[in-house]
């Protein structure tokens, strides 16, 4: 944990810590401040902190959703977690190991588990190999799959297995529609059989009809071959569609985490209810009957983030207290009342979360413990 | 008489590999203070109808074979690129999807609005900037005065558009046709420009033709919808007809096959199978027959034309509304969704 | 195949196609056709790349076929037939020496040939390995190599020619060397610009979550992504060092007499210019004809291998 002052939030810390080998990712205390030079002699001026103290346990066999707006840093968080960034502090645990202190060697053993599928279609395949050869390459690089004859019938069977004619692997990439090419993406990412697989929007750049394609595809690779999923969208809905547990980032921390349900029906973070109250739904009387919070301003720059609470310029339900000190990311009251208790899996780091029946932009009068416990 | 009506409006483009129809047909009216909403995905001809209506279409290769469009009576297909000068900016303004690149980034926000204003109205070029401080204030940008006098990169993706919207507005235009105007912006800026432009319709009067391909945005602001598919409109209505009973097998599709914040997680998303035509080989009968999950022998011949199903409410589909009833009945019943 | 729900499966398939569906499906006019055949198909289109193109080859072919089909020596003289104009004889004339003009043009052909696609090549290799290694690699590495270019850039070019053709006598083979070491830094400079957009590319990102080493991504996925820009610039390189040898042996420096090149020939009848107009007219258009059709070719090229262009 970044913030700890805490009692709380420590014991959360250790039993999560402790109990490590239930997880198969573990993001702990992970930052990513890219330096800002400048002037001709190229010196450090400042950070831009894209991902700045990040806690994540993703569970085998489960889809972890992590939304935000542009610039919350969720995609640099991807690319931690795979090691294609080296991150400022912060360790990544995969199954029970930091694999940041791993050589060449055995990191390329990880690469086999952990994989990536990218948001542009257009951009992740390389325009001048064939469907076969993107696809084959994990194999050869690891060099599984034997015989180069074993080895294009694997590929023929892994474009099957997302959809497209097996016929098609001597063609290049251009000659697909941007549905196809991400499902060859797909199959590239699943080459390898990895445990877990990183999605970064891997929707967001295709025409709407043919999301629910990949989607789908998605959801079924996952219950045949028991992948794990980190699904990364700023499209609270298809992470609705998608996940079972979902983590909202601002400016490059968690704000809330919770199981789906959970999230959804008791937002606690002013941010994650603002969110959830600016998508339209596709339903004219719905939207008619809906009161919109809309926020104020913008996302501020992650180069000068806003002190205390980072979401406090935008908060509607903003106190002086929120300015100085930094929310940690506690445990937060079911819906029910006192009775019902802390559900430990659901954690926001607001110092007055939107409770059971509060409006957002109403001022939270109480201050039920987290403030009179410092 | 409607202020903007579109008669069978036909673009069409001149490429070596053959006539793109962008535009194959479309017909609509718009009344003061009213909103279309324009639905469709990528080459579905929704931004070429909407640069139809503003001229802006390049000339060549474009053509326009038939239709007319009428703005408070004049067919604006048949009017001088003078004539259009006056009208573009004055009477129809347009905002663009990308706010980066739809504004100048060597003048300030305030000489390009005030430009705007001095194009199409004899003011001082002090008069003009009063308004341009006004419109940007309107449009909710904080410190007007100081503002004014910066250039766009000094703005947010959010106040560029806003801007954007501003200087739309700055000649009080009596449409304003907005193409994708939040798709490049996160939900939260979305939903701050969505809310400006209701208030400033409430407030000028002002009819929007607002083409998304994001339901969501139409069923929160449109008054009608008009749902188009390879270059033709395929079901036109009232909003609330055309969400809650679509009579076009394409639309019902694509209400089914988005993941939405109401219902999320409890069905299966039904996909739309195949991708959309290539304009200059489309199939033969029915346009969507290669996807359409209702489809008959008959759609692989007939091309249906647009038809009214019900009073205001129409589509192009040979199907009869009992026939679709039956049909999306059935597929609800295996999907598990309720009615 | 994934095992899925199938009460419906026209419907649940999620749009995904059977073997063979695919290729019914509607892809437009390019089914089929790889990247090899959509470059041809683009520079077919460029008229005057593909005469650039032909009048290159066959100014080549004769360059090298020039012992054989050269009519004469091109030291050869015959003191009776000097400053003759064009005849049967001599096509294109004789000079002070009776020495024949054509068989001169062809072997400074031969001088052009050798300096043209040896510079081109030189420079290809030093400045695509530089470009590469300082994109690929960044910091230290590109800061170090990056003085170097501009280092040489900065090098004022016709004088150090000129001092080293002064000092050393220049062969073909030596001024082809020369030209290539001042010319690189320019193919070097772009190669790097690319390198590094592509670098940062997703399927370079893909690449690296898969396992693949540097070396490996450096020659399957960087490389063949620059290798359009590399031809490109090559063809416009080639140009250059043909009028930069023109102009060496032209002031005197480069190609010594009795060997031909077409500059030094040039300069051979700078003074008869008005008398013998054959001795200027011809070695000065094949100069020009061949960097004309050589910027030609690079221009096709260009557009079609640039990887942007729209189809």
């Amino acid at each position: 944990m970044t913030e700890a002052p805490n009692g709380r939030t420590e014991a959360a810390g250790a039993t999560s810590s402790a109990s490590s080998g239930e997880y198969l990712l573990e993001t702990r205390g992970l930052k990513m401040h890219f330096p800002i030079k400048a002037g001709v002699l190229k010196r450090t001026v400042g950070h831009v902190k894209a991902v700045d103290g990040v806690d994540l346990q993703v569970r085998q066999g489960e889809t972890l959703g992590l939304v935000g707006e542009s610039g919350c840093g969720k995609s640099t968080l991807a690319r931690l977690i795979l090691r294609l960034l080296e991150p400022t502090a912060g360790e990544v645990v995969f199954e029970g190991e930091n694999i940041l202190g791993y050589d060449r060697k055995r990191m390329l053993r990880v690469r086999r588990d952990m994989q990536i599928i990218f948001q542009d279609p257009y951009a992740s395949l390389n325009p001048r190999m064939t469907v076969g050869n993107i696809i084959a390459e994990p194999l050869k690089t690891h060099d599984i799959g034997g015989s180069s004859g074993e080895r294009k019938r694997r590929v023929q069977e892994l474009l099957e297995i997302v959809g497209l004619n097996p016929e098609h692997y001597n063609r290049y990439p251009h000659e697909f529609s941007g549905g196809q090419r991400q499902r060859i993406g797909v199959a590239r990412a699943v080459a390898l059989n990895p445990k877990l697989i990183i999605c970064d929007e891997p929707v967001s750049a295709l025409d709407v009809s043919i999301q629910a394609q990949v989607v789908n595809l998605l959801q079924d690779l996952q219950k045949e071959f028991g992948l794990t999923y980190v699904f990364i969208a700023h499209d609270l809905s298809v992470v609705k569609h998608i996940s079972d547990r979902v983590a909202v980032m601002y400016l490059g921390k968690i704000a809330e985490i919770s199981d789906r349900k959970g999230l959804y029906a008791e937002p606690r973070h002013p941010y994650t209810n603002a969110l959830l109250s600016a998508i339209p739904v596709p339903d004219p009387e719905k939207e008619r009957a809906r009161r919109r919070v809309v926020l104020a301003g913008d996302v501020p720059s992650p180069a000068n983030p806003p002190s205390g609470c980072n979401f406090h310029t935008r908060c509607p339900r903003v106190r002086e207290y929120c300015k100085e000190h930094v929310p940690p990311l506690i445990p937060q009251e079911k819906n029910g009342g006192a009775e019902a208790g802390e559900s430990p899996d659901h954690r926001a780091s607001c110092f007055f979360p939107v409770l059971e029946g509060q409006r957002i932009d109403e001022r939270a009068e109480s201050t039920p413990y987290r403030v009179s416990e410092r | 008489m409607a202020m903007l009506e579109v008669n069978d409006l036909k673009t069409h483009f001149k490429t070596q590999d053959g006539t793109v129809k962008a535009v194959d047909g479309v017909s609509f009216s718009l009344e003061p203070g009213e909103t279309l909403g324009i639905v469709g995905e990528s080459g579905s001809g929704k931004s070429v109808t909407a640069l139809s209506l503003m001229q802006l279409n390049p000339k060549p290769p474009v053509e326009y074979p038939e239709g007319e469009i009428l703005f408070e009576g004049q067919d604006l297909l048949k009017a001088s690129e003078s004539r259009m000068q006056k009208i573009r900016g004055n009477d129809i303004a347009m905002i663009f999807q990308d706010p980066m690149t739809s504004l100048n980034p060597v003048f300030t926000v305030g000489d390009q609005i005030t430009e705007a204003i001095r194009i199409h109205q004899q003011v001082s070029k002090g008069e003009a900037k009063k308004r341009a401080v006004q419109v940007l204030k309107d449009v909710g940008i904080a410190n007007p005065e100081r503002r004014v006098d910066e250039y766009p990169h000094q703005y947010s993706g959010g106040m560029r558009q806003r801007a954007m919207i501003a200087m739309g507005l700055s000649c009080n235009p009596k449409v304003l046709i907005a193409d994708e105007p939040t798709t490049a912006l996160d939900v939260t800026i979305q939903a701050q420009i969505l809310e400006l432009m209701v208030d400033l319709q409430e407030k000028y009067g002002t009819a929007i033709v607002m083409i998304t391909h994001d339901l969501g945005v139409v069923a929160q602001l449109a008054d009608k919808v008009m749902v188009m598919y390879a270059g033709r409109a395929v079901e036109q209505g009232p909003t609330d007809d055309v969400f809650y009973d679509p009579m076009m097998p394409y639309t019902w599709s694509l209400l089914r096959s988005i993941p939405r914040l109401d219902t999320a997680g409890e069905v299966r998303l039904l996909p739309i199978k195949g991708t959309p035509p290539s304009l200059i080989f489309l199939p033969e009968g029915c346009n969507f027959n290669p996807r359409c999950p209702f489809v008959k022998d008959e759609c692989h011949r007939i091309d249906p034309a647009l038809e009214g199903k019900k009073p205001g409410h129409a589509a192009a589909c040979i199907l009869s509304p009992e026939e679709l009833e039956n049909k999306k009945h059935r597929v609800d019943e295996e999907l598990g969704v309720e009615g | 195949m994934v095992d899925q729900p199938r009460g419906m499966t026209d419907l649940r398939a999620d749009g995904a196609m059977g073997p063979g569906e695919a290729a019914a499906e509607g892809y437009g006019k390019v089914e089929g056709r790889t990247q090899k055949q959509i470059v041809w198909r683009r520079f077919k289109r460029h008229k005057l790349a593909i005469a650039g193109g032909l009048v290159l080859l066959l100014i080549y072919v004769a360059a090298l076929a020039t012992p054989v089909i050269a009519p004469y020596e091109y030291d050869e003289s015959d003191f009776t037939a000097i400053n003759q104009g064009p005849s049967a004889d001599h096509p294109m004339g004789t000079d002070r020496l009776g020495r024949d003009e054509l068989t001169r043009v062809l072997y400074g052909g031969r001088v052009s040939l050798v300096v043209g696609l040896g510079v081109g090549t030189f420079v290809t290799l030093i400045g695509g390995i530089v470009g590469l290694l300082s994109g690929y690699y960044g910091r230290r590495v590109d800061t170090a190599l990056a003085g170097l270019m501009d280092f040489v850039l900065v090098l004022p070019f016709l004088p150090v020619l000129l001092v080293l053709g002064s000092i050393f006598q220049f062969s073909a083979f030596t001024i082809t060397f020369v030209i290539a070491l001042l010319l690189w830094p320019r193919m070097a400079r772009i190669v790097r610009g690319q390198v590094l957009s592509i670098r940062n590319q997703d399927y370079v990102q893909a690449a690296k979550a898969i396992g693949v080493s540097d070396v490996r991504i450096a020659f399957r996925h960087v490389l063949p992504n620059v290798v359009g820009i590399m031809v490109v610039e090559a063809t416009l390189v080639v140009a250059q060092a043909i009028l930069i040898e023109t102009a060496v042996s032209y002031l005197g420096l480069g190609i010594q007499p009795p060997t031909p090149s077409w500059g030094n020939m040039l300069e051979d009848s700078r003074t008869t210019m008005t008398t013998q107009w054959w001795l200027t007219w011809f070695p000065g258009l094949m100069i020009v004809l061949t960097a004309l059709c050589v910027n030609f070719l690079g221009d096709g090229l260009r557009d079609a291998l640039d990887p942007k262009a729209v189809e």
